[in-house]
């Protein structure tokens, strides 16, 4: 028997050792940091009646508070799905002076903590600040109003489509592009028949991270939004109300709606990738 | 390329002749309105950050990151990102041990588990554990029977950084590992290594790059995260505040200067942090062209 033939055998019973302290300590890790804490959501969820639920959830504030969470979070991952094919495709089409720093710098959102993207974006776009400046004579507010809260949300999403799109234009097969200009189709034609179906699914991907990330977002929203209510307030922010008030109950039935969506868009998105089939979803 | 037709980035006035690339008053365009657009959104904000901080001099910038608050909070947040980043990579690579060493039933539940903090709004992340350990919460009464206290210590303020940072390094080397293969670790084995000699000398040095990536990322979030420490700590000066949440007490204290001085502190780690990703991967790029004999068992 040769090595080889040796370690063909060995493997398929698992020759390496630390099995079981391996998989032991993450088993025991993820249940203690992870699970038991996310069962206490679950019953405290269990412990809360339909009625006292269903007058949290239908309250006029926390109603305004969800509209303004999906309508901005959706509002900006529209625009990142729409700036963000133009930076993708300028980063791996174009050359320019500084491309490998601005590549660089489109992950500034996953490494800038919300805090100080927050206050940053609350010093720009203030009516005082350096772009809020130009656009006050306009008659716009952008700082404190709800245009304040989607550009917080695309600023926090903006990483994900550019990066979801990147890959796949990078392995785009350029003689698809060749056979179409060959078969003498325009370059228009060439980008809106071949190049761009083709970039669809991860498109559609990118898009559904960025929502799914800022649904959630706190910590940028909270400076520049202004916070009042049923005006300017996000749903995450009224959770941190109801626990300043020591009103688990009402915390927890919003925080179980907010879960509820994001597990289904991830799962979505999860079953979206295995039916198209290429791409992993990007984490951040 | 062998082909006559020069294509792509290295050649964009070779394919403009043959109809392969947009007319240059496009690419004008587009590359413009891609610089306005992250210029907007990133550049502009960066900046900001740093004039303001630098806005009342070089000498108030010093007191605002010298005074003893701010001191207490970059001192809390060093601390909780470096047990984090400890925790989290221990567990990460015994994850990725586990999950791309053996087979074993359960193991596509396993690694959807280990992703449930990326899907958890910081909030929610932070609820949790006052839903666990608060006054109300489920063991909050026990706990206060016997004295103890959780929320509203620096001990809520790791567990919820913990919490949040959990997938980042077994992110990174779950799919690394399991694109390597074991066979190196195996030939090791034959030739009568211990299992922690294999690790050590085997592994570690194949997936350096991999766990320093993730390494990097997860202490970025650890000493950035805010919604969920902000939920559990209570704001206390001085003992549970990290340093997202002393720039928010300044913030809204109108201190925007001294705000801005300790937010400059995160934004520079932020810069370094991209930094050293990008030179990580101009590295691996580098080694996956380079020749295998290279690397040695």
């Amino acid at each position: 028997m040769t090595l080889t033939d040796k370690i063909l055998v060995r493997r398929k019973a698992g020759v390496l050792p630390g099995f079981g302290l391996s998989l032991g300590f993450t088993l025991a890790y993820l249940g203690l940091l992870v699970l038991i804490p996310l069962s206490a959501l679950v019953w405290k969820t269990a412990s809360l009646g339909w009625g006292d639920f269903l007058r949290t959830v239908t309250d006029p504030r926390v109603i305004a508070s969800f509209r303004l969470s999906f309508g901005a979070a959706f509002v900006g991952a529209l625009l990142n799905a729409f700036f963000g094919l133009i930076v993708a495709w300028v980063l791996v089409r174009y050359q320019f002076p500084g491309k490998r720093f601005v590549d660089a710098l489109v992950d500034l959102p996953f490494a800038l903590p919300t805090a100080v993207a927050g206050i940053a974006l609350t010093a720009v776009y203030a009516p005082n600040g350096w772009i809020g400046k130009l656009l006050a004579p306009l008659g716009i507010q952008v700082a404190f109003t709800p245009l304040g809260v989607i550009v917080a949300l695309t600023f926090i999403g903006l990483p994900f489509v550019v990066r979801t799109l990147q890959p796949v234009l990078e392995s785009f097969d350029p003689e698809l592009e060749k056979a179409a200009v060959s078969l003498g189709a325009s370059r228009w034609e060439t980008l809106g028949r071949v190049v761009l179906p083709s970039l669809l699914p991860a498109w559609i991907t990118g898009f559904s991270l960025a929502f799914a990330r800022a649904l959630g977002e706190y910590g940028s929203v909270v400076f520049i939004s202004g916070n009042l209510p049923l005006k300017t307030e996000i749903a995450p922010l009224l959770i941190m109300t109801k626990l300043e008030q020591y009103d688990y109950a009402g915390a927890t039935s919003i925080a179980v709606v907010m879960l509820s969506v994001s597990f289904l868009l991830l799962f979505a998105i999860n079953l979206f990738q295995t039916r198209v089939g290429r791409h992993r979803p990007i984490q951040q | 390329m062998t082909t006559s037709v020069r294509f792509g980035p290295d050649s964009p006035q070779a394919g403009a002749i043959r109809g392969l690339t947009e007319p240059s008053w496009v690419r004008a365009i587009l590359i413009g309105t891609a610089l306005l657009f992250l210029g907007l959104f990133l550049f502009v904000p960066l900046a900001v950050v740093f004039s303001s901080a630098l806005a009342k001099g070089f000498g108030f910038y010093l007191t605002a990151i010298g005074e003893p608050a701010a001191r207490a909070a970059i001192r809390l947040t060093l601390l909780t990102a470096f047990v984090s980043v400890l925790v989290n990579t221990a567990f990460g690579l015994a994850a990725a041990w586990a999950l791309t060493r053996f087979k074993f039933r359960g193991k596509d539940l396993l690694l959807t588990l280990i992703d449930i903090p990326f899907t958890v709004s910081p909030v929610i992340s932070g609820l949790i554990f006052v839903l666990l350990f608060g006054l109300q919460g489920l063991w909050g009464p026990w706990l206060s029977e016997h004295g103890l206290k959780v929320i509203f210590t620096p001990a809520a303020i790791l567990l919820a950084t913990l919490f949040v940072t959990f997938p980042f390094v077994a992110r990174e080397l779950i799919p690394l590992m399991q694109e390597q293969g074991s066979e190196e670790e195996e030939a090791a084995l034959v030739l009568g290594a211990s299992g922690w000699q294999i690790f050590w000398r085997v592994t570690v040095p194949n997936i350096k790059w991999g766990l320093l990536y993730g390494v990097i990322l997860c202490n970025a979030r650890a000493m950035g995260e805010f919604g969920a420490v902000s939920v559990v700590s209570g704001h206390i000066r001085g003992l549970t505040n990290t340093m997202p949440l002393h720039i928010e007490i300044l913030y809204n204290e109108y201190q925007f200067e001294a705000a801005f001085a300790v937010a400059s502190l995160l934004a520079l780690l932020a810069l370094v942090t991209l930094a050293a990703k990008s030179l990580i991967e101009i590295r691996t790029e580098k080694e996956r062209v380079a020749p295998l004999e290279s690397r040695t068992v």
